[in-house]
Parts: structure tokens; sequence; C-alpha cells
């Protein structure tokens, strides 16, 4: 201490507290984001791709972790449980994903233009499934999708049986009631009715705003040339929404292959008939905790990432800026 | 003096800890909460200075969380349930404690509990890492009201398989479904009439056994069930399975004794007298549930001494056990309690029978079962191929040569 102080001639305190809140003060105030990140967000990222190598049952305790290097990818790629699960979110993502978009954009126009005065009591209620827990929406669909006395099943019975309605319902007469949840082929769409349900009022409030941003001018000038509102919608709107469109698609992209929650609680947690229901985060979930095999169940989280990486790699490239501007 | 000193702080210092609370964490799945808080006080008067902290979950989320615990090696209850769904893990994959060894010896206790409990607790070399509370004999309910409008006996309808399902047969003229799901029947079927050494899942050698005889005939009669319209296609534990029950629309049932608690407290309790109980057509032996205590590896050793206590309050005394049945309806697992006046009382909610002793002679004779490290993962596989049968009319062969090559696949590593 003594020689220190004899090196640097001893500066006033004030002046090095200065000098050291200069340098450090941002870093500290930034410091709580990161100790917090690489805890709850590297650590576990980095421990899952070290945990993808290894096998180990964790009911044994940490130290019974083995490496196995690859073999953990190796063996999923010749799984056919995998790789249903691969085409079940697939199936999922595109049958509850596009209808969502062709509902909310429409919907958003219309918002935005003709029915103006209900226009945020409206959002409000489309937005409203979206902050609702997953969990509960799904406990709710479990109730809907009922085969004997599930209120979807007793609506059509009804529209197939009532004299006004027999025209258009009365075919399906014979294979009512639908076992929505028991049947394979069925599961899916039941699925992707809910999942459209929830998240379609989210699309809308983007869409919304997204809408608020193309200046009026254009409308009006549309209008004075003689333009329809389907004229203007196809030609004002959606060019300039397409910049909101890409966002609200990628977001659904990355959604969608995460589905987890409401498959879960439909098919109570077992995937369904033939794992018709079972998405790859569902398998991950039953393979690590269920089975207990979590290398496996760490691998197979790192091939939804590398999922995931190449569809929105492929979006953007197809319809992100740089695809859009060679075309225009 | 230095020396002394220090030992003799030190030996002050143990005394006191000695003396001092101690708490002891107990994990536990509802309702055995309910249980435990009718009797904490008890246990603290027989272990004074023991403080007892409770811990509750769901059923599903409580071992889920003791996965955790275990894996990450801290956080784990003292002392900690286990349903009879899990104990297959915690039994064949470790992290819970050796009750075999010492100090616990829990081999001296093996008599009080009905065989297949005890085994069922038991890993495969011998070792036991938990002690059966409550047990779940398999045995059938049944409407007497449809019984009597088809105008046959439950003897007649449990004489065999076949007789069962003439019985739907019968109830299908009158509308009725014989039972809520096929599948349960063929549960029932494969977890009966196993020999001897031999898992539900897998051979004495741990090889896979899903196309056997015993899983094609079960997927049979599930088939023939389904196929000709006489199960309900109702899964457990939905609301249409509760409101089945309310309506009356399902005949038999086929599940634990514990079935009839629930239907009389909270599923139909308005359909009481119009129950009955019988043992599974065929006179198949199962069990179809049942709790289990253990100790987990990290409760630290200062605590194994109460920890063991606790467990051995929980399950090896019949007054402690009599109590949960009289309280939460767990069926002991102690047969010296089956002759406790209660097991003789006609049961109001099935018109008066003595169903208990029913139960009581059932679950003295169901025989052990070994249990695998696959039989989680096989179960699940068993269930997809019997839907794939059943709702998509895949060839009964076909689909078990296919679940029998993905256990094959799964226990491979």
């Amino acid at each position: 201490m003594a020689r220190a102080t004899a090196r640097h001639p001893r500066l006033p305190w004030s002046t090095r507290l200065d000098k050291f809140q200069r340098r450090f003060a941002p870093y500290i105030f930034v410091s709580p984001f990161f100790l917090l990140f690489a805890v709850f967000g590297l650590f576990p990222i980095v421990f899952s791709l070290y945990l993808s190598l290894q096998v180990w049952n964790p009911v044994q305790g940490l130290g019974t972790m083995r490496y196995v290097g690859l073999e953990n990818y190796v063996w999923l790629m010749d799984d056919p449980w995998f790789w249903r699960s691969i085409q079940n979110t697939l199936w999922i993502a595109v049958a509850s994903g596009v209808p969502q978009h062709v509902i909310a954009i429409p919907l958003a126009f219309a918002l935005s233009r003709g029915i103006r005065r209900f226009r945020h009591p409206l959002t409000a209620a489309y937005f409203l499934p979206y902050i609702t827990s997953a969990v509960a929406v799904a406990l709710v669909f479990l109730t809907i999708f009922g085969t004997q006395f599930g209120i979807l099943n007793q609506a059509l019975i009804y529209l197939a049986n009532a004299p006004w309605s027999a025209w258009a319902f009365g075919g399906m007469a014979d294979s009512l009631p639908v076992n929505w949840l028991g049947r394979a082929p069925n599961i899916k769409p039941a699925i992707s009715i809910l999942v459209i349900w929830q998240y379609f009022g989210f699309n809308v409030v983007l869409y919304a705003a997204g809408l608020a941003t193309i200046p009026k001018d254009y409308y009006e000038a549309a209008e004075i040339d003689g333009a329809s509102a389907r004229q203007s919608f196809f030609h004002i709107t959606l060019p300039l929404l397409r910049p909101m469109i890409f966002f609200a698609v990628t977001l659904t992209i990355i959604g969608n292959l995460q589905l987890f929650d409401q498959p879960f609680i439909l098919t109570d947690g077992t995937g369904g008939t033939s794992q018709a229901g079972m998405t790859v985060v569902m398998y991950l979930y039953r393979t690590g905790f269920n089975w207990l095999e979590m290398g496996t169940a760490a691998a197979i989280a790192w091939l939804l990432v590398l999922l995931i990486g190449i569809l929105t790699l492929i979006h953007f490239r197809f319809f992100g800026r740089s695809g859009l501007e060679t075309r225009d | 003096m230095k020396k002394l000193l220090a030992l003799a702080l030190a030996s002050l210092l143990t005394a006191s800890v000695a003396l001092a609370q101690t708490t002891l964490t107990v994990g536990l799945f509802e309702p055995l909460n309910e249980h435990l808080e009718r009797v904490m006080d008890q246990f603290v008067a027989e272990n004074p200075g023991v403080t007892l902290e409770i811990r509750t979950l769901g059923y599903s989320d409580h071992h889920d969380a003791l996965v955790t615990y275990l894996a990450t090696g801290s956080g784990a209850p003292d002392v900690v349930a286990i349903e009879i769904g899990y104990i297959a893990r915690f039994v064949a994959e470790g992290g819970l404690r050796d009750l075999s060894a010492a100090p616990f010896d829990a081999d001296q206790y093996e008599d009080l509990f009905v065989e297949y409990a005890w085994s069922q607790g038991r890993t495969a070399d011998g070792r036991q890492i938990a002690l059966p509370t409550d047990i779940g004999p398999g045995v059938m309910y049944y409407r007497r009201d449809h019984l009597a409008t088809v105008g046959t006996t439950i003897e007649a309808v449990t004489a065999s398989i076949d007789a069962y399902i003439e019985y739907g047969r019968a109830l299908k003229q009158h509308g009725v479904y014989l039972i809520a799901s096929a599948a349960s029947a063929a549960d029932a079927l494969i977890r009966s009439d196993i020999p001897a050494g031999s898992g539900i899942y897998f051979d004495a050698d741990g090889r896979p056994l899903l196309n056997s005889e015993r899983f094609l005939a079960a997927a049979r009669v599930a088939k023939t069930i389904r196929d000709e319209g006489l199960d309900a296609q109702i899964g457990s534990w939905s609301n249409e399975w509760y409101e089945a029950f309310r309506q009356g629309t399902t005949a038999t049932e086929l599940s634990g004794a514990w079935l009839g608690g629930h239907l009389q407290t909270w599923m139909a309790p308005d359909t009481a007298g119009l129950w009955g109980a019988s043992e599974i057509p065929d006179g198949r032996l199962l069990s179809w549930g049942g709790s289990f205590y253990g100790i987990p590896n990290q409760t630290p050793a200062a605590k194994l001494d109460l920890a063991w206590e606790l467990v051995k309050f929980l399950t090896t005394r019949p007054d402690i056990q009599l109590e949960a049945f009289r309280t939460i309806n767990a069926f002991p697992a102690m047969p010296v309690t089956y002759d406790d006046p209660m097991f003789e009382e006609g049961l109001d909610f099935l018109a008066g029978q003595p169903a208990r002793l029913l139960f009581a002679s059932v679950a003295e004779r169901i025989p052990g079962v070994l249990t695998f490290p696959g039989d989680m993962v096989a179960q699940e596989i068993w269930n997809s191929a019997l839907s794939e049968v059943l709702n998509e009319g895949r060839d009964v062969q076909a689909a078990l040569d296919e679940a029998q090559a993905l256990v094959e696949r799964r226990i491979r590593r």
C-alpha cells in the first residue's frame, strides 16, 4: 500500500470517485440485465448444447452424465416419433398460421376504414384471447370439443337437423358426433382451430398499427381517382403493409413452431392417437421429463432451433427486404 | 486446557442441536396432505422436538418437481410420496435411498404388506426404495339398474371376458354403453395373468413383450368392444367421463377400488345406491394405483432417523392407515387392518354392499409384478399402438409389432 502511494501521487478522494464513476458507471447500470441474462439465458443455452452430447438420466443426479458425442442426434435422425412430431408441427404451423393473417388483415382494414366507432372495443375483444392463459383457454376448448356433450358437436348436430340449415349441414349428419380429440385425423384441425382463435387478435393489433402508419392522402387520392374500397385495399393497403406482414409472419413462424400448451392440454399430455397432436416441443418435454432422457431432449431442442433458423432464413430470403427489392 | 475447552464447547453445541427443533419437510401430492395434516400432531407428540413442514402439489407437478430436485441434487423434501405411475422411474433409476440397508433394515416389515405392493417398491436386485401406504386393488364398478334392465346377474357377467362382452351387446339394445373406453378393458387384461418373475411390459431378462399373446389378446378384446360400438369412447378423467357416470350412460367401469370414493364425493353423488362392485371379469387380478413413501438420497444424514420414523409412522402403523382409509379413502396396504370392523360395514353408495371385504380379498390375492426402467415409455408406446388399433382401425398384429420394435429401439440405449 505504501509503495503504491509512492508511485502514484494520491488524487483527492472526490476526483478518484468521479473518474471511477465515469469509467464504470455505465457498466454497472447495464450489469443487472447481463447478469440475469447470463444466469437465466446464456447458461441454459450453453448447458443444453453440452447436454445434447451426453446421455443423462436426471433422477440419478448430475454425476451420472456420460459423453456420447453426436449419438443423440444420430439416434433422432431415424426416430419415427421425432419425424412425426416435425410433420405435425409443420402441419399445424401452416394450418393455423395462414388463416390468422388471412383473417387479421381484412379485419384490421375494416376496423380502420369502416367501423371506426367501435374500433377500440372491438380490437380489445379480439386481443383478449391472446392475453388469456393458454392453459385456461385450452381447458375450455377441451370441453367444447367433447364428443358426447361438447358444445361444438351439439351445435353441429342441431345445424344438421334443423330445417333451416339442413341443406348446408345435413351432409354431416352421418359422421356426427365428431370425435375431435380421439381420432387422429381430427386432432390437428382441432388444435389449429384453437390456435387461430387465440392468436389472430394479436395480428389484428399488429396490422392495425401498420395501417395507422399509411398516410390518409393515398386513400383520398385514390378515392378522387374513383378507386373502390376493394381496389384501395389491394393496391394501397397490402403493398404498404408489407413490412408489417413480414414482421407478423416471422413471429407466427417462430411461435407456431414452438407450440406446446394447447396440444399438451387438448391431448391430455399424450400427443393423442398416433401422436397426431404431438408437436416437437411436446416430444422434447416428454422425452426429457417423462422418459428421463435429458440428452436426447436437449438434442431435439437444438434440432428445433435449426429448423426455426432455416425456415426463418427462407422467409427472409424470399419475403424480406432483400427478396422484395430484387423483385421490385 | 484449550483442547478440553473446545471439546466441552463442541459437545455443548451438539447437545443443543439435538434439543433444538428439527424441521422435517414432507413432499406430498393431493389428497395425502389432508391425511398427514390430521395425524401430524400424533407424530410430533411421539417424536418431541420435530416440526413437520408439508409441501403439497398436484399429482403430476409433485412428481415433475421431484425429478428436478433429484436431477439438481438439492431442494428435495426429506420424505416424499410417490404414486404407482411414477414408482418405476424411481425404483429403477435411483435417486431414493435403499431402505433395505442399515440403518433402516426395511425388509423386516415385508410381511406387514400385501405382496404385490411390497414388490412394486422393490428393485430387481432386491433393494426396497419405498414403502407402500395405500393400494388400488382392481375391481369393476357396475350399475345395478342396468343389470336389472338386461335381466342378468353380476356373477354371469363376470364369469368370463366373453360373457362380459355379451353383456355389452345386451346393453346396446337398451342404448347403454358397456364401458367408457375399450382401452380400460385392454389395460386390465395386459396387467393381469402375468407369469411370476416377469414385468408387465418386459420379461425377467428385460426383453419387451409388446407383441406377446397377452398384449395381442388384450388388443383384440378392446377392438371387439370398440368395433361393435359397445364403449362410449370416452377417456378417463375427462368432463365427459364424469358426465357419463352422472347420467348412467355407461354400465360398468374397470378401475381401482378408489373410484367408488370419487364417484360418491364429487363425480356422481346423485347416483348413490345405484352402484355395485365386483371382481374384474374372468377373475382377473390386478392393481390399479397406489402410493408409496421414500427418502431421497439428498436427505441430510442428521435427519435420516426422523425421516425413517415418519415413513414407518405413515406406512407400518395400522391405526394411521385406517385413519387414511376413513378420511381420504386410501385403501390400506396392510392386511392386518382388514380385520377392522369398518371393513364389514355396508356402503350406502353401493346399495349396502360390504364392498371393502371384496377389495381386501382382491388385494391379498394380487401377485407381485416386477418393475423395469422402461415401463413408462413402454406404457406410452402400448397406449399409442392401442389407440391406433381402436381409433384408426389398424391391424392388431401390425400395430403391436411396430410397438415392440419401438420399445426395443428405446431401451437399447
